[in-house]
């Protein structure tokens, strides 16, 4: 398969896989895994053809490790998982994290614990996408619920990761990856791009991880004239290990920092319905598409309600889901896992609005009928 | 005269190293800069590549890049530091614990791949950095940390074991033999795809201490004299083998890197099936 050109009849994993492309993805590394294989397929076939390179690796372990190589070297870089391997991957997103090196792991969700339900959907790693790895630290998940966006959210993982020197996960589901629509993939130079800050001046002064105003270190690539020391130790601007306390306190505030410092730039929601309405929904993924169909029909038999989508997953939506909570008398979270972002949302629930929760684990997406029933019972 | 000083790669200013007297690791140090230097490799060309240990602390004191990683993984961030820039020499130290006991399936994966990088093993038989545990190059029997009553397990042959899987160069040496080490790791540097060099380092502090009663200088005697060349370890009855260490070099291939293989099988002609380039 060639670029896919005009509208066409897509999958969610090849539109992901095109973005990657398409945003300047230079070198995968994975190991494959239902229901994410997709992905790794069409880069083993398309990537050399726009000079990149396709690496099947031993485990997801040596994945997530390669790619935080490849991009140190001065590549775009990317992989893509589903439950069992995104656990093997946590270990190195830490250390990307901790080194600040941009990469994107899509992770096409299953049904989980451990080999689970396999292949079947589930948006059941919320909670790993967020502390999954060890230490304290700040992630971004975006999370997609069309075709369309499995290419612009994937994009705009990549630019965000370029943008604040951090891995990034697209924290998809297998109704999304697998899900076929019509969709017309822009001009790829019609895309905007986003790569990351590089150093200037002279290379003797340069020290690796020493930030600008904006929290973010310009990034040399290995091979540029300016030496590059990273480390997965506590570090200070060097790059070099240092174990003073105050240096990994600093550091742990620096990198906070550059993520919630631009939480209005990180953080997407969309709103569905009528901007007032007495219930709210608040949901993300594939379950958020069910929510829109059950909307509609609440909203035909009279009842006030609308949707708010969490289109960023991390950080999470804080001021909008705080604003939701105070507008609605009653909130509803429906989500293929047994409440996880339904403790955020009780998190920032200080007005006591009532907040109910719809729950699905079989590896079935829920049907209208399933939200349509708990709007029907609030609304009584 | 060479346009480059050992110094030129050292942070000296870092040094006095933080290994233990009588440790091995700062003799490969210093032969590895005498060995960049002699290559005349620009220090930007060069990345260290490091996972955990106390032989993984030794990205510390050079002046090129540097990745330091977490523990077993040195080979796989090395992987994609060398295939994300082919014209880096991506030199990876790793203590055996991190080569092949915990990296075990890296390690047999990269030398099968014939990844282009250098991997310096500083094999103590044991893992130094968290007290003398036995690792999985540890000799059936010995004394360690965990294993008071002898290692139930036999060790490794690091060497045998990158041959098996097809590295293309492969060379063992001790702490002992100084010049033999620059020697080998020099030939490794310039062989392209995946080359090896372990050095036998003595780990008086754990491994010594539990094994050499006799001490430190007990432990160097040994590498000096147990360390033979494989001509000479060859001709000896089997029974005699199991006292001595084989070292030289063990394999001098040309066997096509990965990336010059990838390339080879998607040139032009060939990527996407030739469908796509039909449609460019
Ligand atoms: C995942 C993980 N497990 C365990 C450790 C603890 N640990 C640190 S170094 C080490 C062993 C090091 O031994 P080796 O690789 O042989 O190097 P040496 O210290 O002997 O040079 C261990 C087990 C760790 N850092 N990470």
């Amino acid at each position: 398969m060639s670029r896919p050109k005009g509208m066409r009849l897509l999958q969610g994993n090849e539109a992901c896989a095109w973005a990657a492309i398409d945003a300047g993805a230079e070198f995968f590394a994975g190991y494959p895994i239902t229901p994410s294989s997709e992905v790794a397929e069409i880069c083993a076939k398309e990537l050399p053809v726009y000079g990149g390179v396709y690496m099947q690796m031993e485990d997801e372990i040596a994945s997530m490790a390669a790619i935080i190589g490849a991009s140190l070297s001065g590549k775009k870089t990317f992989t893509a998982t589903s439950g069992p391997g995104f656990s093997l991957m946590q270990e190195n997103l830490g250390v990307g994290i901790y080194q600040e090196v941009p990469c994107v792991i899509i992770n096409v969700q299953r049904v989980g614990p451990s080999t689970g339900l396999a292949t079947r959907p589930a948006q059941a790693d919320v909670m790993q996408a967020r502390w999954g790895t060890h230490g304290d630290h700040c992630i971004i998940a975006l999370s997609p619920a069309s075709v369309a966006e499995m290419y612009y959210l994937t994009v705009r993982a990549f630019n965000l990761a370029e943008k604040y020197r951090t891995p990034v996960i697209l924290l998809s589901d297998e109704v999304i990856g697998h899900l076929r629509e019509n969709v017309a993939l822009p001009n790829p130079g019609t895309v905007e791009i986003i790569n990351r800050k590089r150093p200037g001046g002279d290379p003797k002064a340069y020290l690796p991880y020493q930030a600008e105003e904006d929290g973010i270190p310009p990034m040399a690539a290995y091979g540029d004239a300016y030496i590059v020391h990273a480390t997965s130790s506590c570090h200070d601007a060097t790059g070099c290990s240092n174990s003073k306390p105050e240096t990994n306190k600093q550091l742990l505030k620096r990198l906070r920092d550059k993520i919630y410092n631009y939480i209005d730039d990180i953080v997407q929601v969309e709103h569905f319905g009528p901007a007032n309405a007495d219930i709210t929904l608040i949901a993300y993924g594939a379950t958020s598409r069910v929510c829109k169909q059950a909307v509609t029909e609440a909203q035909s038999e009279g009842i006030g309600v609308n949707l708010l989508r969490l289109v960023t997953l991390w950080p999470f939506a804080d001021a909008y889901v705080q604003q939701a909570l105070e507008k609605a008398k009653a909130v509803i979270v429906p989500e293929m896992n047994q409440g996880q972002v339904l403790g955020e949302v009780q998190r920032l629930n200080c007005v006591n609005t009532p907040v109910y929760q719809v729950s699905r684990t079989d590896g079935e997406l829920f049907t209208t009928e399933d939200i349509l029933a708990q709007i029907r019972e609030v609304a009584k | 005269m060479t346009a480059f000083k050992y110094t030129d790669y050292l942070k000296t200013e870092a040094q006095p190293y933080m290994w233990c007297p009588g440790c091995g690791d700062g003799i490969i140090v210093r032969a590895l800069a005498d060995a960049l230097a002699e290559l005349e490799l620009p220090p930007e060309k060069v990345v260290i590549a490091t996972g955990i240990g106390c032989w993984g602390k030794a990205d510390d004191y050079f002046r090129t890049h540097a990745f330091h990683g977490t523990h077993g993984r040195a080979l796989p961030y090395a992987t994609g530091i060398s295939v994300g820039n082919p014209d880096l020499h991506v030199i990876a130290l790793m203590g055996d614990g991190d080569a092949v006991t915990i990296g075990g399936n890296h390690f047999i994966h990269a030398a099968r791949r014939n990844i282009n990088l250098t991997a310096i093993i500083a094999n103590n038989f044991n893992y130094g950095m968290t007290g003398g545990q036995y690792s999985a190059t540890s000799p059936l029997t010995a004394r360690t940390a965990t294993s008071p009553r002898g290692v139930p397990e036999p060790g490794f042959d690091v060497c045998a074991l990158a041959q098996t899987c097809g590295a293309n160069f492969i060379a063992r040496t001790t702490a002992y033999h100084v010049l033999q080490i620059k020697k080998y790791i020099k030939q490794a540097i310039q062989k392209k795809g995946f080359s090896l060099v372990e050095v036998m380092s003595p780990c008086p502090t754990h491994f010594g201490r539990r094994n050499f009663p006799a001490g430190p200088l007990a432990m160097m005697k040994y590498l000096k004299e147990k360390a033979v060349s494989i001509s000479r370890y060859e001709k000896m009855a089997a029974e005699e083998r199991s006292e001595y260490l084989a070292t030289g070099v063990f394999a001098d291939n040309d066997r096509k890197d990965f990336l010059t293989v990838y390339w080879d099988l998607n040139s032009s002609q060939q990527a996407s099936g030739g469908a796509v380039n039909n449609e460019k």
